[in-house]
């Protein structure tokens, strides 16, 4: 195991360097000067432009602004904003709020949706499971935006429940609403992942070894169907709680979250390159743990992997 | 023949006095489904004593493993379905008890040993912990007291360095040892009967006979009833006391093994029986019953054998034959000998 985790830790160096690099010239060879932005509609005075490009480290070639970023980057300098700064205080403010709204999403999804579709897989082909067909499908087709509108309609506006957008977003009670609507398109498809999954090893011969040894139900359910069918829903949380990391533009916009997403997304609309790739570098980091512990959760639960 | 102590027999025999371990008694099963409803066992008569093996011969589709599962409680209900009969297991009928008296009888009493292995081992759970699972919940041991008696148990299935193999799972184990280890997990609770459903028919031709052999030294020892489930006459031959032969869901003819392999009752059983290889017929071609196994949606009308029977009559394409006790010459009754044949007095004499 020891091993494995080393091998995968390997790997994880170039996959972080390339995605760095990609972003670092991707974000510098987006059309404007962030630099002449900061003077607005004004013609900016030379001097000022050029001392201010040379603070930034604007002024030298492209190569050496990419050698200096990445050397920065390995000392754990991850610049300025333009307006001075430190990308690394922007970032700690937003990625708390995004990890809080991420693991509430998470467990909403994780929870309910394999409940709902271990019910629905054990129940298959009766009326539950075809309610739970035809919801999905609607939750699945609905656009992220629609669903939020709604949710603010119903529970904000309506029955008053909570204010339709978010005045901390460090509160766990506030974030509740924008979490179920960020979970709840991921959580149609854990349902109908569980659900095939576990229809599918119902009928396998060690269930019916499970029955013939006189276990109770609910042992031949919890230890032997769950543990089998979890494996390839087990794939698709892992990437998604990835996902989830990186922030929800969309459903954070709506209900003014202070997270990733947001902060994000004024970074691309300013040209704020190093703010831009400092999330990216953390975001990384974040999805490669993320599948870094899929693959282990998958050697827990199924040993055929592990010894592979 | 049995080394078990006197004591289990003696307790065993006082709950079942003069009845035996299980009794089938007109067993009927069905399967409901859109092709219509699959008439799988019509009208099974069997019973098996303590330390007594019943080998259950049959083509696929015979009802032989339906009649097992029945016995069992593991048929998927629906599509299946009891439509008559009882299951008289020590004196009680076990269709009448609760899903939770049958679930304490399952593993406990009646444990079932299945074809393949691989699969009927839970791939994602260590085999120790498969095997303590039946101390851990029937008898409410210990996670440790449970994986002393799982490596206790591998060793009396000779597995060899138990102790080491105990936290490995099925895969990493070859075909024969899966087996072993399947055998271990029915005999855990000591039951009274194991029921064994094609336990070699994955295995090579070499494990077959060991896993067999261990089989019925281990049903000796604890002097339980056996029920062989198997469509291989050349298994059955060593280690049943008595044969029923299974087509279309009905008992053709039962028989003590070696009468029955002597002089068959029924055109059928004498088919198989022609139809096994044999190395002095070199050169000649393999005799193969007629026809194709009976379609469970139609079974013919009379004797379900009738399409595919040399001698069949008018009588045999009308009336469904009864199970005859089988005479001799004079009349005297062949002991445990029946056969379901309008036409038993010439197959067996004639």
């Amino acid at each position: 195991m020891g091993r494995f985790v080393a091998r995968r830790l390997l790997q994880m160096i170039p996959v972080f360097l390339g995605t760095v690099t990609i972003i670092f010239f991707m974000t510098r060879m987006l059309p404007g000067d962030p630099a002449a932005a900061m003077w607005g509609d004004k013609a900016a005075d030379p001097a000022q432009l050029a001392a201010f490009k040379h603070r930034m480290g604007l002024d030298v070639s492209i190569g050496q602004q990419y050698l200096n970023y990445m050397g920065d980057l390995f000392r754990g300098n991850f610049g300025e904003t333009l307006a001075g700064r430190k990308v690394i205080d922007v970032i700690g403010e937003a990625l708390p709020v995004t990890v809080r709204l991420a693991l509430l999403a998470f467990v909403f999804e994780l929870v309910v949706g394999v409940g709902i579709g271990l019910l629905a897989g054990l129940r298959r082909g009766k009326a539950f499971d075809k309610v739970t067909l035809v919801l999905t499908l609607l939750l699945i087709s609905i656009p992220v935006p629609v669903l939020g509108f709604i949710f603010q309609n119903v529970f904000a506006i309506q029955l008053k429940w909570i204010t339709p957008t978010v005045q901390d977003s460090m509160n766990l009670g506030q974030l509740m609403l924008p979490a179920i609507v960020l979970g709840s398109l991921s959580l149609a498809y854990v349902a109908r992942l569980t659900r095939t999954s576990i229809a599918e090893n119902v009928k396998s011969d060690y269930m019916r070894t499970a029955i013939a040894k006189g276990l109770p139900r609910r042992k031949v359910i919890g230890t032997h169907l769950l543990r089998n069918s979890m494996i390839p829903v087990v794939t698709f949380l892992g990437t998604d709680l990835g996902a989830l990391m990186g922030g929800a533009i969309v459903t954070e916009g709506i209900f003014n979250v202070k997270g990733v997403g947001n902060a994000l997304y004024h970074a691309i609309n300013l040209n704020e390159g190093a703010t831009v790739s400092g999330f990216v570098v953390v975001l990384v980091l974040v999805y490669l743990a993320a599948s870094l512990i899929v693959d282990l959760l998958y050697a827990v639960l199924d040993p055929r992997i592990r010894y592979a | 023949m049995t080394t078990a102590p006197e004591k289990t027999i003696a307790a065993k025999d006082r709950l079942v006095p003069g009845t035996p371990l299980l009794d089938v008694r007109d067993l009927h099963v069905e399967f409901k489904t859109r092709d219509g409803v699959a008439k799988a066992v019509n009208g099974v008569n069997y019973s098996v004593a303590a330390g007594e093996t019943l080998a259950v011969l049959g083509e696929s589709g015979s009802g032989k493993s339906v009649t097992a599962q029945t016995i069992m409680g593991i048929l998927d209900m629906p599509p299946g379905r009891v439509t008559a009969g009882e299951i008289m297991f020590r004196g009680r009928d076990m269709l009448k008890m609760s899903n939770e008296e049958r679930r304490k009888i399952r593993g406990r009493k009646i444990a079932m040993i299945f074809q393949d292995a691989l699969s009927s081992l839970n791939p994602v759970l260590s085999v120790g912990y498969q095997l303590g699972e039946m101390f851990r919940v029937h008898e409410g041991a210990s996670r440790k007291e449970a994986k002393a008696k799982a490596i206790e148990l591998m060793d009396r299935v000779r597995i060899p360095a138990a102790a080491q193999r105990v936290n490995d799972y099925p895969h990493q184990f070859s075909g024969g040892m899966r087996q072993r280890i399947m055998i271990a997990m029915a005999l855990a609770l000591e039951p009274d009967l194991i029921i064994a459903d094609e336990p070699t028919t994955a295995l090579d031709v070499t494990v077959q006979a060991q896993v067999m052999d261990l089989l019925a030294e281990l049903q000796a020892e604890y002097h339980m009833g056996l029920i062989l489930i198997t469509h291989d006459l050349g298994v059955v031959a060593d280690v049943a006391d008595k044969i029923a032969v299974m087509y279309a869901g009905r008992i053709v003819e039962t028989a003590p093994v070696h009468d029955l392999y002597a002089r068959p009752a029924h055109p059928y059983t004498k088919g198989l029986l022609r139809s096994i290889p044999r190395l002095d017929q070199k050169g000649e071609e393999l005799y193969a019953i007629k026809g194709l196994p009976p379609n469970l949606y139609k079974v013919p009308a009379g004797c379900a054998f009738n399409p595919r029977c040399d001698v069949a009559t008018d009588l045999c394409r009308t009336e469904i034959p009864a199970l005859h006790q089988v005479t001799d010459r004079d009349g005297a009754e062949l002991a445990g000998r029946k056969s379901a044949c309008h036409l038993w007095k010439e197959t067996l004499h004639g």
